[in-house]
């Protein structure tokens, strides 16, 4: 018996091999050979220099860096904010109230997270057209506004357009994770509540947050890793024929932006993978971050209830 | 009015206390079904008009110009050599990831072997790692491996998909009987036969969820074609779809119609796979 189980054991490693060839090979490795590269003055073609620091004392100091942070934490934060909003309402309303085509309207919800997010990005910038955009010229016949709204145009503008095709892209998303946690919630939990007379809002409030705190840390940390890798959208929707500009005035220059014009356009491979490495610490920090405050709260509310 | 508050079903937990006036909620839940297809719907019929009749004002009803815009977007672009490229891209890469992932996770999920647990969790540190660090590396390894502006370079590296891993090594835990494999062994089969014949059919729905949202994952995948590939014949549909915006300026009705030919495929797939697709995402949160 013994033998056998050792033999068979041995089959793990085969098995897991493939995976872990390609998983070291062309993941693990990349990503330690970047590491290295942050250290290089590289153009991709003369031999690479080793540079200390030096990339990453440019990094803090470089005001495009500095504008590209702020510009994915607005972009992120003006998407999340009315995402989880939206998200968390409507799980509630199609979980537990009695409504028709309930199915219907989570799918309808969901259909757009899963289309091409550059195809998005293009539909939308015809659809914003300036002058004969089609969203304009429903806002001008609902008398909504009366004259075109240039959303491509000025910086604000923009942002907040970027901010609300994301919003449209993901609220369902997090409806369909809200809904998978609202269900494990036991029933008898909301019918004790009810029992002891307390309402629906009491009952959220009381039940149902605390008790989708870990997907509500789960839907905040994906999704501010996602957001801090914001790429397609505003890479191919700025103003302007050409791709990958920010424009207007780098409004839109996010962080994945900078880092791949600065290796594939301006061809500075060692001071883009410094980039890649601040963008990896800022997720870091804030995941972490997010990660002990929420269990903190956690901690603090079983404590009281103690 | 009180005809309009709200009713609950017996089994409703929450909406029992609440009075929400339910007309009110089910226009509002119309308006944003509304929101959230319309555009699909202009981009539809926008690309059947020609760019005169778009800019003349809005219609729900398709124009004339499908002819026009097809002739003229094909012009400068071949957009089924751009459909092509993507499936050559996303269908390996989908079962690869799917194959290799499930091989992975029955390793994880039933063999003992030294280093399991370890391995595992370095599998799922890796998840938290943003995709988008190693590109550069992964740009300079590809040129040494002669992967530049090959497909093989996008295709690849889907062999290791650790959520995949995850999700089914969780999918055979679950539903993977041991005196079932302990049965087979007696009976003389090999290691690779019980994966292939009796495990892999066992786990076939939870592979085929994962695949589902792994195909989608492949095929909108836009960065790292970008940075690999840089000859038009190879690119697929989102970067040739992200570069009608220069080719067709003056032509809004063969951008409408260039966008719609690399969504419509995914909406129809949507519209079969819909009940599979939400309930994966949906198990991918609750297990983490």
């Amino acid at each position: 018996m013994g033998k056998i189980r050792l033999r068979k054991d041995n089959y793990g490693y085969l098995f897991i091999l493939p995976f872990f060839l390609i998983f070291l090979g062309l993941q693990i490795y990349p990503v330690i050979y970047t590491l290295y590269l942050s250290f290089q003055q590289y153009d991709g073609i003369s031999k690479a220099e080793f540079i200390g620091w030096a990339n990453y004392g440019r990094l803090v100091k470089d005001p495009v860096f500095l504008k590209a942070i702020i510009n994915t934490w607005r972009i992120w934060i003006c998407n999340f904010i009315p995402q989880l909003i939206f998200g968390l309402g409507l799980a509630v309303v199609l979980t537990q109230a009695r409504i028709k085509g309930r199915n219907f309207f989570r799918a309808v919800y969901y259909l757009p997270n899963l289309v091409t997010a550059a195809s998005i990005g293009i539909l939308f910038s015809a659809l914003l057209g300036r002058q004969y955009g089609t969203i304009n010229q429903i806002l001008l016949k609902l008398g909504i506004i009366k004259e075109q709204i240039y959303f491509l145009g000025s910086p604000g503008w923009s942002s907040a357009t970027v901010s609300t095709i994301l919003w449209w892209m993901w609220f369902g998303h997090s409806m369909i994770i809200f809904m998978a946690g609202i269900r494990a919630i036991p029933d008898q939990l909301y019918e004790a509540a009810r029992v002891d007379g307390a309402g629906g809002w009491q009952s959220f409030w009381k039940i149902t947050l605390p008790l989708l705190r870990p997907i509500m840390i789960y839907v905040l940390i994906t999704s501010l890793i996602g957001g801090m890798q914001n790429f397609d959208i505003p890479y191919v929707i700025g103003e302007g024929v050409t791709l990958g500009t920010g424009e207007p005035q780098k409004a839109l220059l996010t962080m994945v932006m900078y880092m791949y014009n600065t290796a594939f356009r301006w061809s500075n491979r060692g001071y883009a993978a410094a980039i890649a490495y601040g963008l990896f610490f800022i997720i870091m920090v804030f995941s972490v971050l997010i990660f002990v405050f929420m269990q903190r709260r956690d901690a603090e509310s079983r404590g009281i209830k103690k | 009015m009180k005809n309009n508050i709200l009713k609950v079903k017996k089994s409703g937990k929450l909406f029992k206390n609440f009075r929400i006036n339910i007309v009110f909620l089910f226009i509002f839940l119309i308006i944003l079904a509304v929101i959230c297809y319309i555009p699909f719907y202009i981009m539809i019929i926008n690309g059947t008009r020609t760019t005169t009749q778009i800019n003349m004002g809005i219609s729900l009803l398709p124009g004339t110009g499908t002819a026009e815009n097809y002739i003229k977007m094909q012009q400068s672009m071949n957009i089924w050599r751009g459909f092509l490229n993507s499936i050559l891209i996303a269908v390996p890469s989908t079962l690869f990831a799917g194959y290799f992932g499930a091989l992975t996770a029955y390793a994880f999920s039933k063999f003992k072997f030294r280093g399991n647990r370890i391995l595992f969790w370095l599998v799922l540190a890796t998840m938290m790692i943003p995709t988008q660090l190693g590109l550069v590396g992964y740009y300079q390894l590809a040129g040494k491996l002669h992967l530049i502006d090959t497909l093989w370079a996008i295709i690849l590296p889907a062999i290791a998909n650790a959520g995949t891993v995850f999700f089914l090594k969780m999918y055979i835990d679950a539903n993977v009987n041991d005196t079932l494999l302990e049965a087979a062994r007696i009976d003389g089969s090999n290691e690779f036969y019980i994966f292939n014949r009796i495990v892999f059919p066992i786990i076939t729905p939870g592979v085929a969820m994962m695949s589902i949202l792994n195909f989608v994952a492949y095929w909108n995948n836009y960065i790292t074609p970008l940075a690999l590939l840089n000859t038009k014949d190879k690119f697929p549909l989102p970067i040739l779809i992200a570069l009608v915006k220069g080719t067709y300026k003056q032509n809004i009705g063969s951008q409408y119609l260039a966008v719609g030919i690399s969504i419509i495929p995914i909406i129809i797939s949507f519209m079969f796979f819909s009940r599979y697709i939400i309930s994966g995402v949906a198990a991918g949160a609750i297990k983490e």
